[in-house]
């Protein structure tokens, strides 16, 4: 959703749009065909499968096309269309589960599990993606983010893969922003944790400094801090 | 600032949202304990695999199917059907 990168084409996407809206399907085809690869990657991260994330694109630009003349042509498309595409793949989701009337936040994040110190460090040997081949590593990827618990994965998805705000995953997924910080911190020390058992180096492998921490306590400040930002300097 | 006070800053550090005054301590620690160093290094290398990772190439035959339904379902709500042939075709 950053409009930054995508700069130059929204000009281009508002003209589109303009000529979509007076009937020219050439032009929403064009619009299709350069989304349609951002919107497949949001629900095939977020689904993980493959025909519900066809499903899902599909309804993301069934959707357009409904709600094509309701669209502002000054808002970026892009930014609209990601928006869908998060919200659409999350339907789909909770649906899958049976969760349909369950929101994903599973609660506030109060579990009194400690956030795990790191415990394996070791710089990695060289690059990791020319150490394995790419089908590994990405097996690797897989299985690392596919342990995680689901609400800390979606947020990692949303915030770290897809480039979305605090803010805006925080309103994709219905949950607080403080709380989409601390999953994100969970998410991101568990996978480091779980790719550093693949890359890291044994040989420079450092003994973690647990000196003097308390992790129970080290968790319900950070918690603390999170909840009440006014108090610390999350932003 | 500890490898606790540390952790607490780690998102923030990470995604560049540290207030000024604290980045200079935080990376004042960083030069003296090579264990925080190391982490935050392997933190961010598992972001951007992740990020590099995460873009997933649409399938070409659901592409296809993708615009016959949208080039049908158009021309179910315009009535006036577009030039036959288009980029999926």
């Amino acid at each position: 959703m950053s409009q930054d990168t995508h700069a130059p084409a929204v000009a281009d996407d508002a003209a589109l749009v303009a000529r979509a809206k007076g009937g020219d399907f050439a032009a929403f085809e064009e619009l299709v065909s350069r989304h349609e690869g951002r919107v497949y990657s949001i629900a095939m991260n977020i689904l993980r499968q493959r025909q519900d994330a066809e499903d899902a694109t599909q309804t993301v630009f069934l959707n357009a096309l409904e709600h094509l003349e309701g669209f502002r042509e000054e808002a970026a498309f892009a930014t609209w269309i990601t928006r869908v595409a998060v919200n659409t793949a999350l339907k789909a989701l909770r649906k899958r589960k049976g969760l349909s009337t369950v929101p994903l936040d599973g609660g506030r994040e109060t579990e009194t599990g400690e956030i795990r110190h790191p415990d394996y460090i070791a710089e990695w040997r060289g690059d990791p993606a020319k150490l394995v081949a790419q089908r590994d590593l990405k097996r690797i990827l897989d299985e690392a983010i596919e342990a995680l618990p689901e609400r800390h994965r979606l947020v990692f998805v949303l915030r770290d893969v897809e480039g979305l705000s605090v803010r805006e995953a925080a309103e994709a997924l219905g949950i607080s922003e403080a709380n989409v910080k601390v999953r994100l911190l969970r998410a991101r020390l568990a996978l480091r944790e779980a790719l550093t058992q693949a890359f890291g180096d044994p040989a420079r492998r450092l003994a973690p400094d647990h000196s003097g921490t308390d992790h129970a306590t080290a968790a319900e400040e950070l918690l603390r801090l999170y909840e009440n930002p006014a108090r610390g300097r999350t932003r | 600032m500890t490898c606790k006070d540390l952790l607490k800053m780690l998102n923030d550090y990470v995604d560049g949202d540290v207030d000024p005054s604290f980045c200079s301590a935080f990376e004042e620690h960083l030069r003296d304990c090579d264990p925080c160093k190391v982490v935050v290094d392997t933190i961010r290398n598992t972001i951007r695999l992740y990020k590099d990772e995460g873009v997933v190439e649409i399938p070409i035959l659901f592409r296809e199917r993708l615009h016959s339904t949208l080039r049908r379902k158009w021309q179910e709500k315009r009535g006036a059907g577009p030039p036959p042939g288009g980029p999926a075709r």
